[in-house]
């Protein structure tokens, strides 16, 4: 009988672990690269002790398509439809760091109203995408229905792209020296009225899952960064506000007219998973108020540069003058050139810190594009974040992370 | 600010600062586009990034970009960004390599450079001393050689498709259906520093002119007869007379052509 309770309290095996007993060893396990909730292709080779993750090794790369060898091969107007193929999320948010750089190598001045158009539509891009990164986070940790509610939201975001640039996500409309066309005055009533009236469904949807006591249990404690961590591994966007830097970039280096906009910037306190996914939830509100501060503000006027040695004429220009012709001919088969040198410009994307390192040698091709991917410093710390957890937890981290495999592996 | 680039904090003095505190270490200073970058000794990398880190407050390593400048004689530039969140400020520090130098690793400084360095690593074949997963990470498993060398061909060397007969993917050379097209935008007026196709002649000089004789055969620069027989003359034939190849030719473009026009 002593032999029996000996054995109950776990003393015997103690002991001789192997006597009577079967050795137990950790496994490794695939997580993708065809898992739902991997976001796209992502491949994580995870060391289980039971069900606790105890090493996280992220294989990316499955979707690596030489973005930047191909951009180093067409003309700077020719590279920027590449930009919507990153983070195919937010496509106009990447286009403007690149239009942005190329505007900064060329000294080259952007009218009002392009400014303004290009803030409203960056910030329409941060709700659309908070709008997916909510939803799948949502239902990755089990909840269905506010994620079908917000993706309506995000729907009537693509129609406003839509309606300005022809494409529902691959837009290329912002260009160096301002936008790609005007937009209608109707399309800008019908925004302020979107505006007015979206919040009611996605504080709806919210309401669902902000107090919710199994979404609290899934994301709250989960995967904690400090301050410090956050800034070691490059964090950026709602993972370094998350973890309760305030740090913005469109508050601290504010470019276009981002220095005219009002507006918060929302911290964690624990950076927690549910810290990073109250942060998009108020980056939602704080976004919807930036675009009405543009709709009020919005100057008339041209929303292109007059450079025509950049920006090339108007279709009806074409018609009666013959250096237009001459224009347009030259832009759209040689291109423009850009003085030589080399700039890095980084805006804040919805995922974090977005940045494009050019390289110019005064052709008309840059001579090296170096993007610099949000998720390739918050994808490394998967493993020192998951370590510890279950392997239920990893899918609620990675959402919590958004992760968009199109810009993580250009 | 007549751009719409983001707006950091004034470079005034900055480069003067940190050029002075780094010392030695500092190769080269450029001040471009509102934009400081450093060139500093490779060997000492770590050094330099331990004290701008600590001491000028650069905590973020934001990015490492490789470029590849291959007439160089170390022809790779490694190139690290970094943001100073405190001071609102970022910077740039360079170093160059070769094939085979390796470059300090940084990654004690900034765990985030595990990655960064990988990149490089894979993408231009720079070694990274001291990084302790030097693995390729964006390229396919098995992969050979750096794709974003400037040698490296756009198209690659190898295509993968699923074989039917093998029940697996295999690689293939690439075979292109049509000639990879890489469009010269050099106007003539720029002086390209290759002969125009049609300026061959341009380019060389005319030989001297020579006065013009006919004394000799030599001059002429008639050869000899090549055959006698082919000088020979046949008594006429009349097959070869006949021969209507001309005739044809003419009557057939006659018919032809009207009916082009109907």
């Amino acid at each position: 009988m002593a032999d029996y309770l000996d054995e109950m309290d776990g003393l015997a095996d103690a002991a001789d672990p192997t006597v009577g007993d079967l050795e137990i060893q950790n496994y490794t396990i695939n997580f993708g690269p065809q898992h739902p909730a991997a976001h796209g292709v992502l491949r994580l080779v995870m060391e289980l002790d039971g069900e606790i993750v105890e090493r996280l090794d992220p294989h990316v790369g499955l979707l690596h398509r030489g973005t930047e060898k191909l951009i180093e091969h067409k003309t700077y107007l020719q590279a920027l439809p590449y930009f919507d193929r990153l983070d195919y999320c937010s496509p106009l948010a990447m286009e403007h760091s690149y239009v942005l750089a190329i505007e900064k190598l060329l000294d080259l001045e952007v009218p009002l109203r392009g400014q303004y158009l290009r803030v409203l539509f960056a910030e329409l891009t941060r709700i659309c995408n908070h709008m997916l990164n909510i939803g799948a986070h949502i239902m990755d940790v089990g909840a269905m229905t506010p994620n079908l509610w917000v993706f309506e939201i995000r729907e009537q975001c693509l129609e406003f792209f839509e309606r300005a640039s022809g494409a529902r996500m691959h837009s290329a409309w912002f260009r160096p020296g301002g936008v790609h066309q005007d937009v209608p005055l109707k399309l800008l009533t019908d925004m302020a009225d979107w505006l007015d009236e979206f919040p009611k469904l996605f504080e709806d949807a919210m309401s669902l899952v902000v107090g919710n006591r199994i979404f609290k249990q899934r994301n709250v404690d989960i995967a904690t960064v400090s301050k410090e961590d956050a800034v070691r591994w490059g964090f950026s966007g709602p993972m370094i506000r998350g973890s309760g830097i305030a740090w913005d970039l469109r508050k601290s280096q504010p470019y276009d007219v981002y220095d005219r906009m009002e507006f918060d910037v929302p911290v964690g306190t624990r950076g927690d998973c549910y810290d990073r996914f109250m942060v998009r939830v108020e980056e939602v509100r704080q976004s919807a108020r930036i675009m009405r501060q543009c709709l009020n503000e919005m100057p008339e006027g041209p929303v292109s540069s007059n450079d025509r040695k950049v920006v090339p004429p108007k279709r009806a220009e074409m018609k009666q003058s013959m250096e237009a012709l001459i224009h347009h001919f030259k832009l759209y088969t040689e291109g423009f050139h850009v003085p030589a040198g080399e700039v890095y410009v980084a805006t804040e994307s919805p995922k974090g810190e977005f940045g494009v390192y050019l390289v110019s040698d005064g052709t008309n091709k840059p001579y090296r594009c170096k993007i610099r991917p949000t998720a390739f410093s918050h994808l490394q710390a998967m493993d020192f974040m998951t370590k510890g957890h279950m392997l239920s937890d990893a899918t609620a981290i990675l959402g919590a992370m958004d992760i968009v495999f199109g810009e993580c592996d250009r | 600010m007549a751009n719409g680039a983001p707006i950091i904090s004034s470079n005034e003095g900055v480069a003067a600062t940190l050029a002075k505190s780094l010392g030695a270490a500092v190769l080269s200073t450029v001040e471009a586009y509102n934009e400081i970058s450093f060139t500093v000794d490779r060997k000492t990398l770590p050094a330099v990034m331990d004290k701008l880190r600590d001491e000028h407050e650069y905590q973020q390593l934001v990015e490492i970009a490789g470029v590849d400048y291959p007439e160089r004689p170390e022809r790779f530039e490694v190139c690290y960004h970094l943001l100073s969140l405190t001071k609102n400020h970022r910077i740039r520090i360079k170093v160059t390599t070769d094939e085979d130098t390796p470059v300090p690793t940084v990654t004690h400084i900034w765990e985030v450079a595990g990655w960064l360095e990988r990149e490089v690593f894979d993408m231009y074949g720079v070694l990274f001393d001291g990084n302790p997963d030097l693995r390729r990470i964006l390229t396919d498993y098995g992969f050979q050689g750096h794709p974003f060398r400037k040698d490296f061909p756009l198209t690659g060397y190898v295509e993968m498709r699923y074989s039917e007969e093998a029940k697996r993917v295999v690689y293939e050379p690439v075979k292109l259906a049509q000639d990879f097209r890489s469009f010269d935008f050099m106007s003539p007026w720029e002086g390209a520093d290759y002969i125009l196709p049609g300026d061959e002649k341009v380019g060389g000089e005319a030989p001297p002119p020579t006065p013009k004789s006919t004394e000799s055969t030599k001059d002429t620069g008639a050869g000899k007869k090549a055959n006698k027989a082919a000088v020979k003359k046949l008594p006429p034939n009349k097959a070869a007379v006949k021969k209507p190849a001309p005739k044809r030719t003419k009557s057939g473009t006659n018919k032809s052509a009207p009916k082009d026009k109907s």
